[in-house]
């Protein structure tokens, strides 16, 4: 089979598919746009699929289209079926596939290099398609069990603490240092065993690189997944000499990699120490000793409804908390409520806020929310001083004024709301007992202006609801 | 197409991810996710090659099994990450004029 001969006309639809999911993303900078952009993607990868399909001799046509008519229904029904809640565990299942399918793709090109056009008649593979296949599969493999591993903690299949193994760092290094010789050696010689021990090992390094970051990291992991999986399609693009395949993975590998760097920066850590790992261990780490008793005030249902319903205007900022209480259908009804009653009321979000970038934006969207009445952390922090009202609803770290002032505190420099410029703040929390994610108390408990619910978020807001309605 | 060209195509496209994706609003992040998912099961093309060739080389065979394999998944990613993307776009309404 005469591979190389590509036509001119599919190298231009390659093109074409390419520069339409260019298009998809850039869709995506205003909600208005966003859903023409997701059909631009769409026809993108028609295109590409259909060129594929074309330009090729195909001996199997049944099996092929079974195959997409398997996959594709199973894709269509999980994302029809699954909770708007559930989206990050989601996303990292969907990762690990694209992860696992490069894998696949590397040693189908290894197994059967004619038919890629890689290799002459003797099947000896071309030393520079060696080193972007193996390079390929190692990405590939790394964010298919990372990708597992971090749905697995978001799943709550397996506990979101961090794993320390002992030694770690010299093993994690040791571990890529192997895979890039193994690479290298892999050009002198096309053994099975090299490939298979470069799958093997980068198969464990995603999986211990991912063990020890906590949970509130995962933004960071999925984005960074992300950019994996965009980094290996582009490897085996470069394999296969294909224009849409390498555009592709470069526009997600950058996106992934932009997503990581916006989440690092709003909790003011580096990359290097999210990817250590341990962040959120030792909860005894930060202002353990300075945990004494402390008066703080509670408040009832009744009477958070009489104060938000004197207000003027009113912030709600939600948390991972919300979510986890399903609570943003409960909330959408208090601020419907609250604005009938002629209150001004707003959303703010932080950049972290959630289990991955956007999450709290999703989950107001899917409670009818309209977007134009949330905002991000830099446009709206300057309003707490003239709000009459803060209430937060499952988050914590993101308003704990210890990020401004504290500079032993574990969270010091991160960006946070300056609620404590509210003239009154409303936590919804479950209890006293339980501090945010990184461990620390928070000064904003026993302020004079606070008060504390403590209940299940949804049902407090539920109570609140029932009590304005009176 | 020689490496240098390839590699050209990848470094523009490098910085005009870096571009399109700052302009991305912050609201967006999870459809960005969701929408970059399936589209980087492109990678189906490579899949396919494998699934759709006959070759009776020693490896072929496998070669095939896997490839048609890879296709399973790459749809998956495909179908569902432009539904779910869909799903999430439709939700995001402005506020109604009274």
């Amino acid at each position: 089979m005469e591979h190389v001969a590509t036509p001119s006309w599919a190298s231009l639809a390659y093109l074409a598919s390419g520069v339409l999911f260019i298009l998809a993303l850039r869709g995506l900078s205003s909600p208005a746009t966003s859903r023409t952009g997701n059909r631009f993607g769409m026809v993108g990868m028609a295109i590409a699929v259909g060129t594929t399909l074309v330009t090729h001799q195909i001996a199997s046509l049944p099996e092929i289209l079974g195959a997409i008519a398997i996959g594709g229904a199973i894709g269509w029904v999980t994302a029809r079926k699954i909770a708007m809640t559930d989206m990050p565990q989601l996303v990292a299942a969907f990762h690990s596939l694209v992860g696992l399918a490069a894998v696949l793709v590397g040693w189908s090109a290894y197994l059967n290099p004619q038919a890629f056009g890689i290799a002459g008649a003797d099947g000896v593979i071309e030393a520079q398609s060696r080193v972007e296949m193996g390079l390929g599969i190692a990405i590939g493999a790394i964010t298919f069990s990372g990708s597992v591993i971090a749905f697995l903690k978001l799943a709550g299949k397996m506990s979101g603490a961090p794993i320390m193994l002992p030694g770690r760092h010299v093993l994690n290094l040791g571990t890529i240092v192997a895979i890039l010789g193994l690479t290298a050696y892999f050009t002198q010689d096309q053994g099975l065993w090299v490939i298979a021990a470069v799958t093997a090992l980068s198969f464990i390094i995603g999986f211990l690189l991912i063990i020890p970051i906590g949970g509130a990291d995962m933004p960071v992991v999925v984005s960074m997944l992300n950019s994996y999986s965009g980094w290996a399609a582009a490897a085996m693009g470069f394999t296969l000499h294909n224009t849409a395949m390498i555009i592709t993975g470069a526009l997600v590998g950058s996106s992934g990699a932009i997503l990581s760097y916006i989440m690092c920066k709003a909790m003011n850590r580096s990359f290097l120490s999210v990817i250590a790992g341990g962040f959120g261990a030792a909860p005894e780490a930060g202002g353990g000793e300075a945990r004494e008793q402390r008066p703080w005030k509670r408040g009832s249902a009744e009477d958070a409804a009489f104060l938000l319903k004197e207000a003027e205007s009113v912030i709600i900022i939600p948390g991972y908390g919300m979510a986890v209480a399903q609570a943003q259908h409960a909330l959408r009804e208090m601020g419907d409520q609250l604005k009938k009653a002629g209150v001004n009321v707003k959303y703010a979000i932080h950049p972290v806020a959630g289990r991955m970038p956007g999450h709290m934006n999703v989950l107001l969207a899917e409670a009818n929310v309209p977007y134009d009445e949330v905002f991000e952390l830099e446009d709206i922090n300057s309003e707490f001083g003239q709000c009459d009202v803060a209430f937060i609803i499952g988050a914590n770290d993101v308003v704990n004024p210890a990020a401004k002032t504290d500079k032993t505190s574990p969270i010091y420099g991160m960006p946070v709301f300056d609620v404590d410029k509210a003239k009154t703040i409303m936590f919804i929390k479950r209890s006293m007992g339980g501090v945010g994610y990184a461990g620390v108390d928070n000064d904003v408990f026993y302020m004079d202006q606070t008060m504390m619910l403590l209940a299940d978020a949804k049902k407090m807001v539920e109570e609140i609801v029932k009590a304005i309605q009176h | 197409m020689d490496f240098i060209s390839i590699l050209s195509i990848f470094v523009m496209a490098c910085f005009v991810g870096y571009y399109v994706v700052w302009s991305v609003t912050p609201a967006l992040h999870t459809p960005l996710m969701a929408v970059t998912n399936a589209i980087s099961s492109v990678i189906i093309v490579g899949a396919l090659i494998a699934a759709a060739a006959a070759g009776s080389a020693q490896g072929a065979s496998t070669s095939k099994w896997l490839g048609l394999l890879a296709v399973v998944l790459a749809s998956v990613n495909i179908f569902g990450g432009f539904a779910v993307t869909a799903r999430m776009l439709a939700m995001y309404k402005k506020k109604e004029k009274k």
